[in-house]
């Protein structure tokens, strides 16, 4: 469904982002984990062309990406992310129906498809009428899923969509997606810098270090055979935490 | 309705209609251009700092140097246009800054997600950052709907009619009320039109469309009355007559425009003109009467200096052919009294300092303050009277006509430029000097016509031909002192001099020419 081959992007005479390739197959999650700076967001934009790449190839539902005009590209591709971007003088019903709007949908048709999709993401029909600002940061980033998903695209992309939410609000919104995006067989890239995050969400996971894909793999394949010290030191942190926590929680009590 | 409140309804109609088209066009040439600027950036500069220049350049300046620009074009340089102009001009600067800020304030986040989403450009700019920006924008229209209505008050001078017309008329013949009611008129204007404006704003921002409907139909009302009540008149063309700024022209234009009435055309009257704006305007046919004085013309038009010698006649007449030939402009009546440039000071000063003669200055004028108008300084006769009399004043000060005489008064000034026709040179026992060496020409008041009416209009012009000789000095000044001392409106005062007028069968024509020369 995605496939991406010898990305590159530079910054100056810097590389951003240095000759990535992988695939995405459909109903897959390939979760990028990496420091801050080593070009994953990067990566994940250059798929949809909110940057555009200086080299290499995006394949997109088997369609090369240069060859439509960007925003139409973006119309069938999923994008969540940290800012969640709802438009502040638009409901939450017209918030989600932007991109059925631009696709031309009658309105009947899209406030139909509206309540489906609060349906899904788990927000009461009421909210439709409400503006974002009256909404807290759990129910903001439900919408903004929705909306991502109006269209029905097959792909998605995510760049850290749950890193400013508090851990409970977190941890349901993670078990949603997950159940979601297998229900509707989506082909995902998620960006996040939370190892357990992407050990828990992902089908595979891209490690990357200043700008390359130092490694790709099952998680289970990733902690087993890491390519390097860094990266078994990377996957080891949620198990290290984990002890840590059962150890002050088991001492406390 | 009464008294100044009669022509509320024209002067405020006049005044919504300038500042509503203003606006209009303000808003509608600053948006986009600030659009252009929120996406090049490097044009920020030049397009803020250009506008912010433009608000620098004083209101009335801005106003009245529209007037030979667009003459220079072809175009007419009095009226609604220069004043238009002047005010989108004034306008655009909150507007467009605002919209650059409005604009640079969107949420980033929003912006990518309007990207993500795939909308065009201009969809993201129509759907998400103008209406975002929006209330930003609104706050910058607001700021221009204040500004434009108090600057609009100065369209007046340019000849476009507005509440400034009871201020600038107000001030000239000392009628407090007058002024009142056009500053008051003005600030419920602004006041009203910035309610409207913010009930937009605030029901867009408040997702309240009704509010916002409300207020954009009480634009909407405001305008459709103004452009319905000021009317464009149907029917004939008013013949349109003109004024200068002082008290004398006010009572002279209704002088002619009640003459004008006697014919059964209708009458349009363009006052508180400036002293050239009013020629050019009669040259271009934008107005088609007023009086003007053959030493103006002489001196700031035909651009002469030499009139040493030279008798009322010769300078008459030679201004008569000067206009026919190059402007068509036909003199239909010389009213019978001159007000002249003349150098005044106080009687007991005259007595004390043995002043006769403006020669008797010269030894004295480095010790002495001359105040004057704001143009005399810059014409021929002070040139020429400088170099007849070799006068070298300690100071020289220039204010507006109606306050020399408090000046001089008041003591604060020890010469002044005085008009001869000027009721208060007598009221003040004020000592005029003898210009024995003729520096000064000779000032007949003229009614001039345009080439339009005096080709297509002889009874007007035969009519207008009618106050030939009727207006002695002694006459002159008794109007005057009408509007200034006892605060009778001047069309009260011209219509009891065309009342007794008519009782008086018109001279015979021949031996109308002014008195010989002093």
């Amino acid at each position: 469904m995605i496939r991406v081959e010898g990305l590159t992007r530079r910054y100056g005479s810097t590389p951003a982002v240095d000759g990535v390739s992988f695939h995405v197959g459909a109903g897959e999650l390939l979760a990028l984990v990496g420091a801050s700076g080593s070009g994953k967001t990067t990566t994940l934009k250059m798929i949809n062309r909110l940057v555009e790449p200086d080299a290499g190839r995006v394949v997109v539902e088997g369609r090369d990406a240069l060859s439509l005009p960007p925003h139409l590209l973006r119309r069938g591709i999923g994008y969540v992310f940290q800012g969640v971007g709802l438009f502040p003088h638009l409901s939450v019903a017209d918030n989600v129906a932007v991109p059925l709007a631009l696709l031309g949908w009658p309105r009947e048709r899209a406030r139909r498809r509206v309540l489906e999709l609060l349906d899904l993401v788990e927000l009461e029909p009421a909210l439709a009428a409400r503006y974002p600002a009256a909404l807290s940061g759990g129910q903001q980033q439900r919408v903004g899923v929705a909306r991502a998903l109006a269209a029905s695209p097959r792909v998605m992309l995510l760049d850290e969509p749950f890193a400013a939410l508090d851990p409970l609000t977190r941890d349901r919104l993670q078990q949603s997606f997950d159940r979601l995006r297998r229900q509707l067989a989506l082909a995902a890239v998620f960006v996040t810098h939370d190892v357990a995050e992407a050990v828990a969400l992902a089908d595979r996971i891209g490690v990357m270090r200043a700008g390359r894909l130092v490694q790709i793999g099952r998680p289970r394949e990733l902690a087993s055979r890491p390519a390097d010290d860094e990266v078994a030191r990377l996957l080891d942190t949620p198990r290290r935490q984990a002890r840590l926590v059962a150890e002050r929680l088991g001492a406390d009590r | 309705m009464t008294g100044p409140l009669a022509l509320l309804p024209e002067y405020l109609s006049a005044h919504v209609r300038l500042t509503l088209a203003a606006l209009a066009a303000g808003v509608a040439l600053a948006v986009p251009v600030g659009v252009l600027v929120s996406r090049v950036r490097s044009l920020e500069p030049v397009v803020l700092g250009l506008a912010g220049v433009i608000q620098t350049v004083p209101a009335l300046a801005l106003l009245a140097v529209m007037v030979p620009l667009l003459s220079s074009l072809g175009l007419p340089g009095i009226g609604v246009l220069p004043a238009l102009l002047g005010l989108v001009l004034y306008s655009l600067l909150p507007v467009l800054r605002n919209t650059v800020t409005g604009l640079h304030g969107v949420d980033p986040a929003v912006i990518e997600a309007a990207r993500a989403l795939g909308m065009t450009g201009r969809q993201q700019l129509l759907q998400v950052e103008l209406p975002l920006a929006l209330p930003v924008v609104v706050a910058g229209i607001r700021t221009a709907t204040v500004w434009t209505v108090g600057l609009a008050t100065l369209s007046t001078p340019v000849g476009a009619p507005s509440l400034g017309n009871y201020i600038f008329g107000g001030l000239q013949t000392r009628d407090p009320a007058s002024v009142l009611v056009g500053c008051a008129a003005a600030a419920a204007l602004a006041l009203g039109l910035d309610l409207l404006v913010s009930a937009v704003a605030s029901g867009v921002a408040r997702h309240r469309p009704a509010l916002a409907a409300g207020g954009g139909l009480g634009v909407l009302a405001l305008g459709l009355w103004a452009w319905t009540a000021g009317g464009a008149g149907t029917g004939a063309r008013p013949v349109r007559v003109g004024a200068k700024t002082f008290t004398e022209q006010y009572v002279l234009a209704e002088i002619l425009a009640g003459t004008v009435r006697q014919t059964g055309r209708p009458v349009e009257a363009l006052t508180s003109l400036g002293s050239t704006v009013a020629f050019d305007a009669l040259a271009r046919g934008q107005i088609d009467a007023y009086v003007d004085y053959t030493g103006t013309l002489w001196t700031t038009l035909m651009g002469r200096t030499e009139a040493a010698g030279m008798s009322r006649q010769e300078v008459l007449a030679e201004v008569r052919r000067w206009l026919l030939r190059r402007h068509g402009i036909v003199v239909a009546a010389v009213l019978g009294f001159e007000n002249a440039y003349c150098f005044a000071v106080r009687d007991d000063a005259a007595r004390d300092l043995g002043l006769r003669r403006l020669g008797d200055l010269a030894p004295l004028a480095p010790r002495l303050t001359l105040a004057s108008d704001y143009e005399f300084f810059l014409r021929g006769e002070w040139r020429s009277v400088e170099r007849a009399y070799g006068l070298v004043f300690r100071e020289r000060r220039s204010m507006d006509p109606s306050l020399l005489y408090d000046a001089i008064a008041a003591r604060q000034v020890d010469v002044v430029t005085a008009y001869s026709s000027d009721a208060r040179i007598d009221a003040l026992k004020l000592v005029v000097l003898e210009d024995d060496r003729h520096a000064i020409p000779p000032y007949d008041a003229v009614v001039l016509v345009g080439p339009r009416l005096a080709r297509e209009a002889k009874d007007v012009l035969a009519a207008l031909g009618r106050l030939e000789g009727r207006i002695d000095v002694q006459r002159m000044r008794a109007l005057s002192r009408e509007v200034d001392a006892r605060h009778r409106s001047p069309a009260a005062a011209a219509a009891d001099f065309l009342q007794a007028a008519r009782a008086v069968p018109p001279r015979d024509a021949g031996a109308a020419a002014p008195a010989p020369a002093r």
